[in-house]
């Protein structure tokens, strides 16, 4: 894991300390709430429904058991003793007090934890693949290039206020585990004919209103000019995107408008003279002293498989189950990659308590060399853990609900937070996505209609991803009344698909019967093996119509 | 037009955020603010809000409170409730955890 | 308003002039319309001559003529819109202008280090913000993670030097 040195820590810490100024100009009236917002955006912190609600940056969702254990303090000490894990892999606190939030902040300092950049029409925090530095399908571990990143894109003078927000995805594996390509650039690690390593470069996906995939704009931008490269980018895109219509201002449109060819011509242009002028090409050795905070833990010379987990697959039904849809490969022999579930059936998806965060805490240092992952789906990874462990493991996340068999399942259920705090949404989410878990909460009935993801956003905004979802469902506001439309067929791994609208919404009291009936409906028409995407890809929507809305 | 009626208008309700802390407020007949919707002054028939507005946004120029706004409401035996689902959740708290927000007090 | 130049209060020499004022001998800036519709005129004429670049005005449409003006206002007609934070590092780093570089309409306190740190050096500014809140903003962050156009050594290149 990465380890702020002298100059990071300075940085954050100036950072604090600007912030703990501005506050007190905000409380003390001399700047206006036009001129603070802005600025606490900037720091991640917005006013939602009941309260302020702080968002807190997991850089590329990679963290360890003190910042989780600072997590955990900061809910008890400053908020309702629980947070809420985001498709962003952030944290968001809903309760902070405005007055408290620079003390948060000077707390999450201590662990070289930030809000920055959370919010605000900037460069966000980049987000990658949860099972990076362990899975088996990796190509290179993208996280040093997502540090690199990190630290190009804080505090840049040109792009903090750019038309929108802008969001950056890496992956290294051949499965896309990030949805690079619903993200506004998306890169993916990979190696030429000579065997360097370099990314391929993807602009203007996004969800929201006007969803639409990434375009492949460069093959190969050796690694070294990686952030040249994106500072081209970055610059083609503040010059111009759009300014005259929030609703058009992210970069998807202007790529969308001027067409990928002439985007390719002006970033070309652009990045032949950065490369003249700009001196953003990276050191090797500070690539290297990046790439080392990197290198894999020490990980014991194993059999590929573990003896002891393999008996108490067929001895533990409930361990096995778990195991799964729980359990990743890992690319270490005798390691595995073990998901937490924060789905329990019928609860809040990506909410925990101050008290399992501890839990987690101690469960990373002692089976996961002290690494936890946030990943997009609202679920925690511990990323490094023996099999020998798993059962042990296994039992102790039992204890703290935290191992729900359902990764991937119909109960594993991304929600945003919806009308229940969000100032931007027009329906709940959360209730709906209880309704659905418990509606599905039979774990066999889970495994015979497969894997399946369901995700639902409360507007139009998509921070539930449900472009994306398998099943995808949208809040809608019909005259103050709740409704909820469905979609079908969206995908975000290495095939992203944005799914296709089924037809009228549905009101709160039915729309949980809707989806159960859309499931049905792929359980009667499935061949064998057929996944639920895979059917909907080869029937389309006709069936699903009819069993919803009949022939007429 | 202050102070004109308007038949056709139903009653509402002028609220904000505290700048303090986000929490939700309402208006009340002196012009102070309330923690609890029961408490909150209601507008019949639109008389009133103009001026009700302009003294709100001298307590936003007085970094008192954020976004003030009015609501439409209705009145059953005296209980107000809001028209839409948004605001009912504004004034009990998140409808996912009963022990948090206004309900929970 | 307030010119803050250099970090100093200074005062501010030049007429803003509309583009259908006579021009007289005294130091004025110009739009990019007129400086493009009167370009022979405005060469030939002789006192210091200025150009104003709105948001949308790209500094490419004066690549060739850079030497023509003693003075360039990019103005932020919204401190949200950034698109004048580019156009400063493009006339700084690509088109070499070395001359005043003048930031104007909707400028934050919060914003001037950013600011800076593309080339700007001179603001038009609102009286809260004196030479001391100027010193204090602009300096704000002691490190830097990127290369611009001022004389910060980004952490990279200190880190290497280490």
């Amino acid at each position: 894991m990465y380890r702020y040195d002298e100059f990071d820590a300075s940085l954050v810490k100036d950072r604090v300390d600007q912030f703990r100024d501005q506050v007190a100009l905000r409380i003390s009236g001399e700047i206006t709430e036009d001129e603070f917002k802005p600025l606490r955006l900037m720091n991640g912190l917005y006013l939602q429904l009941h309260a302020y609600m702080l968002r807190v940056a997991i850089p590329y969702g990679t963290f360890d058991s003190r910042q989780m254990r600072m997590l955990a303090h900061i809910a008890d000490k400053y908020d309702k003793g629980y947070g809420h894990f985001t498709t962003r892999q952030n944290i968001q606190y809903n309760w902070p007090k405005l007055d408290e939030v620079p003390d948060i902040l000077r707390d999450l300092a201590t662990v070289e934890m930030h809000a920055i950049q959370t919010s605000g029409n900037c460069i966000r925090n980049v987000t990658s693949d949860q099972y990076a530095g362990a899975a088996k399908d990796e190509i290179e571990d993208p996280r040093p290039w997502c540090e690199m990143i990190r630290q190009w894109s804080s505090f840049h003078p040109e792009f903090s206020f750019l038309p929108r927000k802008f969001k950056i995805a890496v992956t290294g594996a051949a499965h896309d585990r990030a949805a690079i390509q619903v993200h506004d650039i998306g890169a993916t690690l990979t190696h030429n004919d000579n065997g360097e390593t370099g990314f391929t470069i993807y602009v203007g996906g996004g969800l929201g209103r006007t969803p639409m995939l990434g375009k492949k704009i460069r093959d190969f931008v050796p690694r070294a000019e990686l952030l040249a490269y994106l500072e081209a980018v970055m610059r083609v895109y503040n010059m111009h995107g759009r300014r005259d219509n929030l609703y058009k201002a992210r970069i998807k449109i202007l790529v969308h408008e001027i067409g990928a060819e002439e985007m390719i011509r002006l970033v070309d242009a652009e990045y032949e003279d950065i490369q003249k002028n700009g001196a953003l090409g990276l050191p090797e050795e500070e690539i290297a002293r990046i790439l080392n905070y990197f290198a894999p833990p020490a990980f014991e010379p194993l059999d590929e498989t573990d003896t002891s987990y393999a008996e108490k697959l067929n001895g533990d039904l409930a361990f096995a189950n778990w195991a799964k849809t729980n359990i990743a490969e890992h690319k270490a022999p005798g390691y595995a990659i073990v998901n937490l579930s924060l789905k329990p059936i019928g609860d809040i998806p990506g909410d925990i308590s101050a008290e399992q965060m501890y839990a987690v805490a101690d469960l990373a240092e002692r089976y996961s060399f002290d690494e936890i992952r946030a990943t997009h789906e609202q679920n925690l990874t511990l990323p490094h853990v023996k099999q020998s462990d798993l059962y042990e493991l296994w039992q102790k996340l039992t204890d703290q609900g935290l191992a729900t068999p359902n990764i991937g399942l119909a109960s594993d259920i991304i929600a945003c937070p919806g009308l229940d705090y969000c100032n931007l949404a027009n329906a709940r989410s959360i209730p709906l996505a209880q309704e659905i878990s418990n509606r599905f909460a039979d774990l066999d009935r889970q495994h015979n209609v497969g894997p399946l993801k369901i995700k639902i956003s409360g507007c139009i905004n998509a921070c539930g991803h449900h472009h994306v979802g398998h099943i995808g469902i949208l809040g809608v506001d019909r005259k103050g009344k709740e409704y909820y439309q469905i979609s079908l067929g969206g995908s975000a791994d290495e095939n992203t698909s944005v799914g296709k609208i089924l037809g009228p919404s549905f009101d709160e009291h039915s729309i949980t019967d809707a989806v159960e009936t859309v499931v049905n409906t792929y359980l009667g028409l499935r061949e064998d093996g057929e996944t639920f995407l895979a059917a909907v890809g080869r029937v389309g929507l006709e069936p699903f119509k009819e069993a919803l809305y009949g022939t007429d | 037009m202050a102070g004109k009626s308007n038949k056709t208008l139903p009653p509402q309700v002028l609220t904000a955020n505290q700048l303090f802390d986000g929490d939700v407020v309402y208006w009340r007949e002196d012009g102070t603010w309330a923690q609890d919707l029961p408490d909150a002054f209601i507008f019949e028939a639109g008389a009133g809000i103009e001026a009700a507005l302009v003294r709100a946004e001298a307590d936003v120029e007085a970094s008192k409170i954020l976004d003030p706004y009015m609501f439409a409401v209705s009145i059953d035996e005296g209980i107000i409730h809001p028209s839409s689902v948004r605001e009912t959740i504004r004034a009990k708290g998140p409808t996912v955890r009963l022990d948090l927000g206004k309900q929970a007090a | 308003m307030a010119l803050i130049k250099n970090g100093a209060f200074a005062d501010d020499t030049w007429i803003d002039a509309n583009d259908n004022e006579a021009l007289t001998d005294q130091a004025t800036v110009v739009s990019l319309h007129r400086w493009q519709s009167e370009t022979d005129v405005l060469k030939s004429r002789n006192a210091p001559l200025g150009l104003r670049l709105d948001a949308g005005e790209s500094p490419e449409a004066i690549a060739d003529d850079i030497d023509q003006f003693d003075l360039i206002k990019l103005n932020f007609p919204a401190f949200k819109d950034g698109r004048a934070y580019s156009y400063a590092r493009m006339l700084r780093q690509r088109y070499g202008y070395t001359r005043e570089l003048r930031a104007t309409g909707n400028v934050l306190r919060s914003q001037l280090q950013f600011m800076h740190r593309v080339g700007f050096d001179a603001f038009e500014v609102d009286e809260r913000i004196t030479p001391e809140v100027y010193a204090e903003e602009v300096s704000r962050l002691h490190e830097v993670y990127q290369p611009s156009v001022d004389d910060e050594h980004p952490v990279f290149e200190k880190r290497v030097k280490k």
